[in-house]
């Protein structure tokens, strides 16, 4: 649906990239044309934020279930699908589809499979997936274990100027492991890895693209040894960057006590003092990037013994929630949370989204910050409930969304 | 999780079910060790009965019990079959092939359909660390744990506690009466695998032993002296001055990749030799919870070492400590005198 009215958001805070400001915002056939002291014109359609946060709608790097109602409650208005589809996202054609797939409320923008069917072997067409929609190359659930393969496919995405999105885990070290490796893994019995298995596989990952000359995103850093890694590699110019998902800096392992099968998850969550440093890196402008990683699951993929569970959890609706008790804690600011959630993630996957700017597109959330309410996995609007935050009582809701100016209704 | 080592003396229990407060027996993690103790205590009895040349008991008549077993056992299931049938109880046996059983739906499907037949206690093996937990969840009687991945063994380690107590009062070692404190106990083997060790750890540190675990690195899981174990991996030096040495065998069925470079360097390093065991104290005993690899872990003179070994020991005491469990967990079914359902903690 193309907006017909021009609207302006009046009588909120603007979230703006350098902090919040009272203000009004003016959108015109889907784009943001004013931003600041504006008064209505003719013809426009007011639309009182009664004090809210006027902020981009969140842009989600990295999610594998395209899950509108759930994208929706958590504001998130753009999504980057991974490619760990059935079939996998490495044709073009397949690519296409799911570019239109949540058209005209949600854009969804898959990403390429970097390898055929993510074997990690042979190189996906790359260029005619990016012609096709794809905003990036992403190397799926697993890292790719051959770095002949992972450099020949930093070189030619630099080339194609696409980001390459990987999971950075060394597999010859994680073997079966579903937790990682510590008094929590040995006292339950769980095949583990040591949290190592980060840090090798991201100095290889950064190696490869500081040689390639090549954008890497790392979608998931999770352990205080490759945050360190990172951080060298942005000090010397290395065009990477580091993403996170709230799990790995709101639990640490103890939230698998009991065979929690909604705390398993991939890489699986670390002991404490990582979660502290992921929490640092946050903070210091390591991490770049917050994503839900939503991958709904039902109880044919949870209700099992721990290990043969499936890992992943819906993320989608705590998304905004968990990253504004990091704006509560004084870790990060309001303008520096959305950087988080959207100016950062667009500007990776290069749509001109996720900022209050003239020109962008008009994504837009009203949000109370403050207002509570408690996660509840039976009445989640995603399709599973799969929530490790199930009971936690939050602060932070939308109040309204709007694609391309146009209002979401669900 | 460990349970705080405060000796109770034997036959002091809080009254009546609160003894033992628990519906099931998952793991020897949850359990105080007042509450080991007297699941020992209760389990002489049924030493003393299965030493009669009639064996047999009636309190449990009426009671179904099934042995749902979703991974191998021999020993374990014939135990826990002869502990049921010597009280009185009607034993059914439900082996299941673990490969028509990967999927969860069908696990819980599968606890939901023993649940619907009225079973009165449950005992369940299980190769997914956590997966015993999760069909206790699901029904409403007792679940007893026989062996759930590399978590727990709780009867094993219960077992093993049993038979070093006979042992050691046999050896006039009075001391050791009350429970464990002082006692030295070196366990070898594949700690990384082992849910035996694991409930062997909690269980005899709970009862005041000094418990040392030794493997190779690659054998070894992180965090172990966090259960309260010191870790070797000389076993010399995991030997020396042992009053117990326990041997594990290798558990090449749950190894992905290789973990040592053959049986042959692993005797090397790891079996127990004659000359080995003169490191350790002197008459230690000897403990395998089999199957054994004779040559591999321990040679064939030590395991059948007359006085020292108390192999064969652990199989007698394991019906009788799983008739002790059974006994225990049902009598809130059974009405017991002080026993009430829904006491537990």
């Amino acid at each position: 649906m193309k907006q017909t009215v021009p609207r302006l958001f009046t009588n909120g805070m603007l979230v703006h990239t350098g902090g919040v400001r009272e203000g009004a915002l003016r959108c015109v056939d889907g784009r943001i044309t004013g931003v600041g002291e504006l008064e209505p014109e003719a013809g426009d359609e007011v639309v009182d934020a009664k004090g809210a946060l006027i902020a981009p709608g969140l842009v989600d790097l990295g999610v594998f279930a395209v899950d509108k109602p759930a994208f929706h409650f958590g504001g998130i208005t753009r999504a980057a699908l991974m490619p760990d589809q059935s079939p996998p996202l490495d044709h073009p054609a397949r690519i296409q589809f799911l570019a239109y797939s949540g058209k005209p409320d949600l854009w969804v923008h898959p990403m390429a499979a970097a390898t055929m069917r993510l074997e990690g072997a042979d190189m996906a067409e790359l260029a005619l997936m990016r012609d096709a929609g794809a905003k990036a190359v992403a190397t799926g659930r697993q890292w790719i274990a051959d770095s002949g393969v992972m450099l020949r496919l930093l070189r030619y995405a630099a080339m194609l100027d696409m980001v390459v999105v990987s999971h950075a885990e060394d597999a010859g070290i994680t073997g079966n492991a579903v937790a990682t490796a510590g008094e929590m893994a040995t006292r339950m019995g769980l095949p583990s890895a040591p949290a190592e298995a980060e840090p090798l596989a991201v100095a290889r990952d950064i190696a490869l693209a500081e040689l390639a000359n090549a954008r890497l995103h790392i979608r998931q850093v999770t352990t205080a040894a490759a945050l360190d890694l990172v951080r060298a590699a942005k000090a010397r110019g290395v065009a990477v960057t580091a993403g996170v998902t709230p799990a790995h800096f709101m639990l640490s392992d103890l939230a698998t006590m009991d065979f929690r099968t909604f705390a398993r998850l991939s890489p699986p969550l670390r002991g404490e003092a990582d979660r502290q440093a992921v929490i640092a890196a946050i903070a210091d402008g390591t991490i770049d990037v917050i994503s839900s990683g939503h991958d709904p699951r039902g109880p044919e993929d949870k209700r099992l013994p721990f290990a043969d569970a499936e890992p992943g959890m819906a993320g989608a609706e705590t998304l905004l929630a968990m990253v504004l008790t990091l704006v509560r804690d004084d870790v990060i600011d309001m303008a520096r949370a959305f950087s988080l959630l959207a100016a950062k993630p667009a500007q990776l996957l290069g749509v001109e989204a996720g900022i209050l700017a003239e020109g962008a597109e008009a994504d837009i959330a009203l949000i109370d910050p403050e207002k509570p309410w408690i996660v509840d996995k039976a009445r989640m609007e995603a399709s599973a409930g799969n929530t490790p935050f199930d009971k936690q009582p939050v602060q932070g809701r939308v109040l309204a969304l709007f694609k391309g100016g146009v209002p979401v209704h669900d | 999780m460990t349970a705080t080592p405060t000796p109770t003396p034997a036959g002091r229990y809080p009254a009546g079910g609160q003894a033992f407060p628990h519906r099931d027996l998952t793991g020897i993690g949850h359990l105080e060790t007042h509450e080991i103790m007297f699941l020992l205590d209760e389990a002489e009895q049924w030493v003393a009965l299965n030493r009669q040349p009639s064996k047999h008991t009636d309190v449990l008549s009426g009671l179904t019990i099934i042995n749902a077993f979703f991974e191998n056992s021999t020993r374990t299931l014939l135990s826990f079959e002869i502990a049921g049938k010597r009280l009185g109880a009607d034993v059914v046996n439900m082996q299941a092939a673990q490969s028509s059983l990967k999927k969860g739906e069908t696990l819980i499907d599968t606890a939901v359909t023993l649940n619907a037949m009225r079973a009165d206690a449950i005992v369940i093996r299980h190769a997914s660390s956590g997966a015993v937990q999760l069909i206790a969840d699901k029904v409403d009687c007792p679940v007893l744990n026989a062996g759930d991945g590399q978590h727990e063994h709780p009867t094993q380690a219960l077992l093993d506690a049993l038979a070093l107590r006979y042992a050691l009062k046999e050896k006039g070692r009075s001391e050791f009466a009350e429970g464990f404190w002082g006692l030295k106990v070196t366990i070898c083997g594949d700690i990384l695998h082992s849910r035996v060790a694991r409930s062997n750890i909690l269980c005899l540190t709970a009862l005041g032993a000094e418990v040392r675990v030794c493997a190779p690195p690659a054998l070894m899981p992180d965090g172990i002296e966090t259960m309260g174990a010191a870790a070797f991996t000389d076993f010399d030096s995991a030997l020396d001055g042992a009053d117990v040495v326990m041997m594990l065998r290798l558990q090449n069925e749950r190894m992905s990749g290789q973990f040592i470079p053959s049986p042959r360097e692993y005797r090397h390093l790891y079996g127990l030799t004659a000359g080995r065991l003169e490191r350790a104290a002197p008459q230690a005993l000897i403990m395998h919870p089999g199957p054994m690899n004779r040559g591999v872990e321990i040679d064939s003179d030590i395991a059948d070492l007359a006085d020292s070994s108390i192999i064969t020991r652990q199989v007698e005491m394991g019906v009788a400590i799983r008739m002790a469990c059974l006994e225990v967990l049902t009598r809130r079914a059974r009405g017991v005198d002080g026993w009430s359902a829904g006491e537990w903690a």
